[in-house]
């Protein structure tokens, strides 16, 4: 379970080389893919490239990045020129892109080692992986439940140490959930920090791209690594990107003040397991016994974020999913009669149930007459939830609640019934809705020994804050050192 | 609330051929999920603007420069089907007039 900066030195020191650590992550994902079943494709020749690119770099005495030689994950809905990119979908199955995410394309230009594609809900739309339209990821933990999702595959590959850093996506919480719920450390970044360009979309208000890791430092390292303006995606922000990992500090200390923890007092009500109000309680201890001040925050629009967000998301995706027409790329139903059936019945075989609910949630809100009563009003109610959090970082730097109401549920156990499953995402939707940075990181295990995640919001363009609150949270504990018995 | 006409109307104009069997699913499912959003009339949104973007960017602009767009042998591969004559390489499609 060696880090990225162990790796680093590893690799600086000669003690191993790149080829190596790549063979020794495509062998461990052999062994385990039969249990865990993170991945939609192992890349395993592009990696064992990449990696001796890198051992070549070194023996030229060039220097190396932190990311050169380090295997890393991709979630399935982020293009890779020459290689599938399916999103899950039987849509996607023979679609081969013809260009690059601006991600990955950074990603290789630091020597980073892509050793697969990971699965994925259908177009990033779950809290399970369940609605891949491939294989069920099993949560390292308890191989019976799910790692959450969307981006469940990314959480337990790196759970389960099939590579030691992954991306994932997150819209409604698909990063931090299954990051939750697998262990791990995932964060989404503000809205716009991160380039889109090559990512599927989904909903294009909300998606973000972001890391996640083992420890607070590997998400770090990651997040520098893929952030910063990007001339192909309009909604980039043209910021500076800090060294993340350099501001890593074990103490909470700010050069004014104290370092200000809000606990969002509406998400420790109906819903949540005791467990994990305990857990994040205790985190919260912590925080104190770290020199923080905390104090309790309303959010009062906050359980408002969930039929906010099932109204936008899914009249969004609507809108995003109408390309799939069966024309220029992707799945076309076998010999239509004509134009017409072959987008009706392209559309009804390609795409999963969870797909076609949201298509029609979103077509249904769109259409006229109910324009008003639906997306406006939802478009409405997120500047409420937006003003709740402008209020709350005026009071505090980061707020604190927990990532998901319950620890990891069992494969089948929420699938017949969509709302049930959209609970999952009720205390990470918000996040989006406002475009803030947010974070999971392991708080704790319940009685099953399943892994509890704490989350840490931050105001916009603040995750600096929040990684400092993450890293100095995680020095004091030990939760990130346990690992899955597999 | 929607009832099984809507439901079959809606698909139709998302382009879905649903199964009577998705229609009857979608249409409990989807009346679940409606009932859900009644909550949001408990506020009051009358004078609130509406969010569209979570961090407003201004509007983003770029000189209008010819520059080569993507790997066009590569896209055109891509496609379900094409069709090459004289006129050049297109994507195929079924036909989109009937005949009578």
């Amino acid at each position: 379970m060696a880090s990225i900066r162990e790796l680093h030195q590893q690799l600086t020191t000669k003690e191993r080389s790149a080829v190596e650590i790549a063979q020794a992550a495509l062998d461990r994902i052999q062994l385990l893919e039969p249990k865990i079943r993170s991945f939609l494709h192992i890349t395993a020749d592009r990696a064992l490239a990449q990696a001796q690119q890198v051992d070549a770099q070194i023996a030229a005495g060039q220097e190396i990045s932190l990311l050169a030689g380090i295997p890393i994950g991709v979630k399935d809905n982020m293009c890779t020129k020459g290689i599938p990119t399916t999103c899950g979908s039987r849509i996607l199955q023979n679609f081969v892109p013809p260009y690059e995410s601006t991600v990955t394309e950074k990603l290789a230009a630091t020597g980073a080692v892509m050793v697969g594609k990971t699965n994925l809900d259908e177009f990033a739309m779950g809290s399970s992986t369940e609605n891949s339209a491939y294989q069920v990821t099993a949560n390292p933990w308890d191989l019976e439940r799910v790692p959450g999702g969307s981006s469940g595959g990314s959480a337990a590959a790196v759970a389960a140490a099939e590579c030691t850093v992954a991306l994932g996506s997150d819209t409604g919480g698909s990063i931090r959930q299954p990051a939750a719920l697998c262990g791990v450390v995932g964060m989404k970044p503000t809205y716009g920090l991160v380039s889109r360009y090559g990512l599927v979309a989904y909903a294009s208000s909300l998606d973000q791209i972001g890391p996640f890791g083992r420890s607070v430092e590997d998400a770090a390292i990651l997040l520098e690594a893929i952030a910063g303006y990007d001339p192909k995606d309009s909604t980039s922000l043209k910021v500076d990107i800090p060294n993340y990992a350099s501001l890593l500090k074990p103490d909470l200390k700010k050069s004014q003040g104290k370092f200000r923890v809000g606990v969002i007092k509406e998400t420790f009500g109906e819903g949540l397991d005791g467990v994990v109000a305990d857990a994040v309680l205790k985190a919260v201890e912590q925080f104190k016994a770290l020199g923080a001040e905390v104090q309790e925050i309303s959010c009062p629009q906050f359980r408002y974020g969930l039929p906010t967000y099932y109204i936008i998301a899914p009249s969004e995706a609507s809108a995003n999913l109408a390309r799939y027409d069966g024309v220029k790329f992707g799945y076309r139903s076998e010999s239509p009669d004509n134009l017409m059936t072959m987008y009706t019945q392209t559309r009804a075989q390609g795409f999963g149930a969870e797909v076609k609910r949201r298509i029609m949630i979103g077509t249904y809100t769109l259409s006229a007459g109910y324009y008003d009563a639906y997306y406006l009003k939802a478009q409405k109610v997120r500047t409420l939830i937006k003003q709740d959090f402008e209020q709350a970082f005026a009071q505090v730097d980061v707020l604190v609640c927990p990532t998901s109401p319950t620890t990891a549920f069992k494969a089948g156990e929420k699938t017949d019934d969509p709302l049930s499953m959209y609970l999952s995402d009720l205390m990470t939707i918000p996040v989006n809705l406002a475009g803030l940075p947010g974070l999971s990181l392991p708080c704790g295990f319940d009685a099953q020994g399943l892994p509890i995640g704490l989350q840490i919001i931050g105001n916009v363009l603040r995750e600096d804050l929040v990684l400092q609150a993450a890293y100095a949270y995680e020095q004091a504990t030990d939760w990130h050192k346990q690992a899955p018995k597999l | 609330m929607i009832d099984r006409e809507q439901v079959h109307k809606v698909a139709h104009l998302a382009r879905l051929d649903l199964t009577p069997a998705e229609e009857t699913q979608f249409t409990e499912q989807l009346n679940g999920i409606l009932g859900y959003f009644e909550q949001l009339s408990e506020l009051n949104t009358d004078d609130v603007q509406p969010t569209t973007r979570a961090i407003d960017v201004s509007n983003v602009t770029r000189p209008d420069r010819l520059e080569p767009c993507g790997d066009r042998e590569l896209i055109l591969e891509s496609a379900p089907d094409r069709d090459v004559n004289a006129q050049g390489d297109f994507f195929k499609v079924p036909k989109i007039m009937n005949a009578d």
